[in-house]
């Protein structure tokens, strides 16, 4: 659909607040609980955080929950009876105040979860979640989505993004039927005149690498193993970087609870050790620095070639979690610029 | 840090080590979404005389290097100086008593506040240098203690129950930790399965409270499992809980001596046992 | 509710058990619900998940071939956590499956050549199921060859279908043993697979013949180029990769190598193929 313009005012947000409440909707949000702020259940606006550049986690818990039921089982005397989870009770949810990053995400966990076999319970959880996303009016040294396609104001993956032109006051784009949906009946959407300029309460972050260049530039320097080993001389080999990322989608399949238990899957990282060690002791990727190779490889390579999506948002998170501040940015920008 | 550059060049010059583990200037800029100051430094590993000038150290220098001495890939690059805060040192000594690292398989550079580098070759020299430091858990450190040993059993259940809660099991704290080497992890056994793997609460829980046990009489408090944990749990309130706990019942600590008899995997006949009921 | 989820298992009982060998057993199932039994179709290469409920899944495959219907068969050695209480169940229990998955032995493309299966160990099975595909389609093929060798006579998997095997006239059938390996009353070879390969090429044609091989990952390396100078192409050199899997659909990533899932573009590779790939198999 065309994307629709309109301006909303804080309190007429609070009251589609009330009103997503009242139809029963759960509502993430970025929420401060200590000291981090990061992407839970809320009722008000007022309980939500806006101020930070970035939540620590990502927001693909909302559809790729760190652990989540496949399904059930009991098996007594023999008899198995398999209970899968009834899709149409998944929850619907409005994900409010994700970045432009963060709901451009979404599009390269489809392309992981989609192509080939879909896997409906991705599936039915996306199909109930409206993404109503917060431009970014601030950027920090981490963030690098213009260097990967997106922007401080990008709507791709949003049904609406919000973009603050005044104190509670902000531009709303509706981009599709799902973020009409969310707005529903509401009164409180005023026409948009065409002097609101968006562009100047957007971050400015210029690109820092060229995008076309880091497939090229990884294929080349593929087989440059002295490369990679010092690239990653000080990587722990932590799951840190893939678990708040929004795109890293590598999992595990686990069953709990003996005769009458659940199969569950829960978050895996093609950056441990043992994530691809063989049963009989052979381990196609057995030292770290092919592991860090393999974490850009499939990001910037593979997924694109394979999924024509990048598998990066350029949301910054894994480097400002690493434990050892093994900087993305950095690292890619220093891999297009390596000498053949 | 003209001291640490030039010692560093001439180690390196002479063939001493073939690397210097150090400190080097990282990306920066404190992330406002964490808890805690996001380091500032970052490790580096001098291998030519001629980058020896990009050690720095300074208050951001925090991360405890001796880390990287168990990392097969550090450990290929030779003999190694490191660059080594009072923990690090303190780690150095566990992991002698361990039998992880002996005599001359590296040098530390003791650095102090004041930049003073003081250039420490063999385990005694490291035992000595580490015996005149002040190594009792700090006012501060003492006082957060004490917080939480006021509450009771239930509170502090509700406290830990809320904290593990947020931990993704990412294992950041396990990767940084120099005192978690081992090549599989218990939570990588699944012959039996000691720990579910999932992070959900009780997965959670076993995790953290293992691997705490695992550090019982052998964390020498360097904090780095807490200032690597992404979802900021304050993991070294259960470490230093113990270090109390074993220097009260076997007046012990870890990270004093080269050669020490662990605490929890040593039966003395005198030992106090009021702790079993 | 809607269809079943990809990760829904068939349910799968128990026929027939065979010992192998100390630690390796072979399985028959059949489909719980006949329906799905009679729906189930799948051609030789394929794989699947097999699960204890409760204990998780594992990968192995099909080792039965299309051509026979109403069950499969699984062959499996007792290593970790799953196949360890896998090899503890008894006929009549019931097991889950999820599959058929992956890509094929193009067998077709294969009919009126010569075909050399060579093999190691416990990577018997897969090549099993498309043995028996070609026996019962045998005259659409022209020579067939079977190379197959383990560390001990004890090691060797299928040894009454070996037995038979041999004993066909339309069948060569060569078996080995690592050096030390062998019994008393051992009559097969006695030497690596390579080697041994090597030493029985003379009496097997390279011209329009394709090459099968599956094995641990260093039988694999040192095979190849002994087929090389035998004048295989690349093309005409088939392995199964066996990579570690979990999903089986391609998404949970352990079996991704290069731009390539093996469980989604393999198991079945021709050395063409893997010269294209990264070393990470």
């Amino acid at each position: 659909m065309e994307s629709d313009k309109k301006l909303i005012g804080r309190s007429e947000l609070e009251k589609l607040f009330s009103q997503w409440q009242s139809q029963g909707t759960r509502i993430l949000a970025p929420k401060k609980n200590n000291d981090t702020i990061d992407f839970a259940l809320v009722t008000t606006l007022a309980e939500v955080s806006l101020d930070q550049v970035q939540t620590v986690q990502s927001a693909k818990t909302s559809v790729f929950p760190r652990v989540e039921e496949l399904f059930s089982f009991t098996s007594r005397d023999g008899r198995v009876v398999i209970r899968e989870r009834d899709r149409n009770a998944l929850p619907a949810t409005v994900l409010f105040g994700v970045r432009p990053c963060d709901a451009a995400a979404f599009a390269a966990l489809k392309a992981i979860f989609t192509w080939d076999s879909p896997d409906d319970l991705f599936s039915a959880r996306m199909e109930k979640m409206t993404v109503i996303a917060v431009s970014c009016a601030r950027a920090d040294a981490y963030c690098f989505c213009t260097s990967v396609g997106g922007g401080p104001g990008a709507t791709a993956g949003s049904d609406m993004l919000l973009t603050e032109t005044g104190p509670g006051e902000y531009l709303a784009e509706i981009v599709s039927e799902k973020g009409l949906m969310a707005v529903g009946e509401t009164s409180g959407l005023r026409p948009c005149p065409a002097n609101v300029n968006k562009e100047a309460h957007l971050a400015k972050l210029e690109p820092a690498f060229a995008r076309e260049k880091v497939a090229p530039a990884l294929a080349r320097l593929f087989d440059d193993a002295a490369f990679w080993a010092e690239q990653s001389l000080r990587c722990l080999g932590c799951g840190a970087c893939a678990y708040v990322c929004p795109t890293c989608a590598c999992f595990d399949i686990q069953d709990e609870g003996g005769g009458s238990g659940q199969r569950l899957r829960c978050w895996d990282s093609c950056g441990f050790g043992l994530f691809t060690l063989h049963t009989s002791g052979h381990n196609p990727r057995p030292v770290q620095s092919q592991r860090w190779r393999q974490r850009l490889m499939h990001k910037f390579a593979y997924m694109p070639e394979r999924q024509q999506v990048l598998g990066c948002v350029g949301c910054g998170r894994c480097s400002r979690a690493c434990p050892v501040d093994m900087n993305i940015l950095e690292h890619v920008r220093s891999i297009t610029e390596a000498k053949p | 840090m003209e001291t640490l550059a030039n010692i560093a060049r001439e180690l390196l010059a002479a063939g001493t080590v073939q690397t210097v583990i150090g400190y080097g200037h990282g990306s920066g800029e404190a992330a406002l979404t964490r808890t805690h100051t996001q380091t500032q430094a970052r490790a580096v590993f001098i291998r030519d005389v001629a980058k020896a000038g990009s050690l720095i150290f300074d208050a951001s220098c925090q991360q405890n290097l001796a880390v990287y001495l168990m990392k097969p890939e550090v450990r290929r690059l030779g003999k190694a100086a490191l660059v080594a805060t009072p923990a690090a040192l303190r780690t150095i000594l566990q992991l002698a008593a361990e039998n992880q690292v002996s005599d001359h398989d590296l040098l530390a550079l003791a650095v102090n506040g004041q930049g003073e580098v003081a250039l420490l070759a063999t385990l005694a020299a490291i035992e000595a240098h580490v015996a005149a430091l002040d190594n009792d858990l700090k006012p501060g450190e003492i006082a957060e203690l004490q917080k939480y040993a006021a509450l009771d059993l239930e509170q502090r259940r509700q406290f830990w129950e809320e904290q593990f809660s947020r931990c993704l099991k990412c294992y950041a704290c396990r990767g940084a930790c120099p005192l978690c080497y081992c090549s599989r992890c218990t939570v990588e056994c699944n012959q039996p399965q000691w720990i579910p793997v999932p992070a959900h609460d009780l997965g959670n829980l076993e995790w953290n409270v293992m691997r705490a046990m695992h550090l019982a009489g052998r964390c020498v408090n360097c904090g780095d499992c807490s200032r690597a944990c992404p979802v900021g749990i304050p993991l070294h309130l259960l470490n230093q809980k113990l270090i109390s706990e074993v220097l009260d019942n076997f007046d012990s600590r870890s990270g004093m001596a080269a050669k020490a008899d662990n605490a929890m995997s040593t039966f003395k006949p005198d030992d106090p046992e009021d702790f079993i009921r | 509710m809607s269809m079943a989820g990809i990760f829904k298992p068939y349910l799968m009982k128990i026929e027939h058990i065979i010992d192998e060998t100390p630690d390796v057993k072979t399985m028959r199932l059949a489909f719980a619900d006949e329906q799905e039994g009679r729906n189930f179709a799948f051609r030789t290469g394929q794989f699947g998940e097999y699960s204890v409920f409760g204990e998780g899944e594992c990968t192995f495959c099909i080792a039965s071939p299309p051509t026979r219907r109403g069950y499969i068969e699984c062959t499996f050695r007792k290593m970790g956590r799953v196949t360890s209480s896998l090899a503890g169940l008894e006929p009549g229990e019931t097991i889950g499956f999820r599959g058929p998955y992956g890509n094929i032995f193009p067998i077709h493309e294969w009919e009126k050549k010569n075909l050399l299966f060579i093999a190691g160990g416990i990577a018997l099975p897969p090549m099993r199921s498309v043995i028996w595909n070609v026996l019962d389609l045998r005259d659409r093929y022209k020579d067939i060859t079977i190379v197959y060798g383990a560390r001990t006579v004890a090691d060797l998997v299928y040894k009454r279908e070996l037995t038979e095997w041999a004993g066909r006239a339309d069948v060569k059938v060569i078996t080995t043993v690592d050096p030390g390996g062998e019994t008393e009353d051992w009559k097969g070879e006695i030497g690596f697979v390579p080697t041994v390969l090597d030493k029985a090429a003379p009496a097997i044609a390279s011209r329009d013949t394709v090459a099968v091989v599956c094995g641990p990952p260093v039988m694999i390396k040192f095979t190849f180029p002994v087929l090389t100078k035998l004048g295989f192409k690349p093309e005409a050199i088939f392995t199964t990769l066996e990579n570690r899997m979990k999903c089986g659909v391609g998404k949970c990533g352990r079996c991704n190598v290069g731009k390539y899932f093996v469980c989604k573009d393999g198991p079945v590779f021709t050395l063409a193929q893997l010269k294209d790939m990264p070393q990470e198999y």
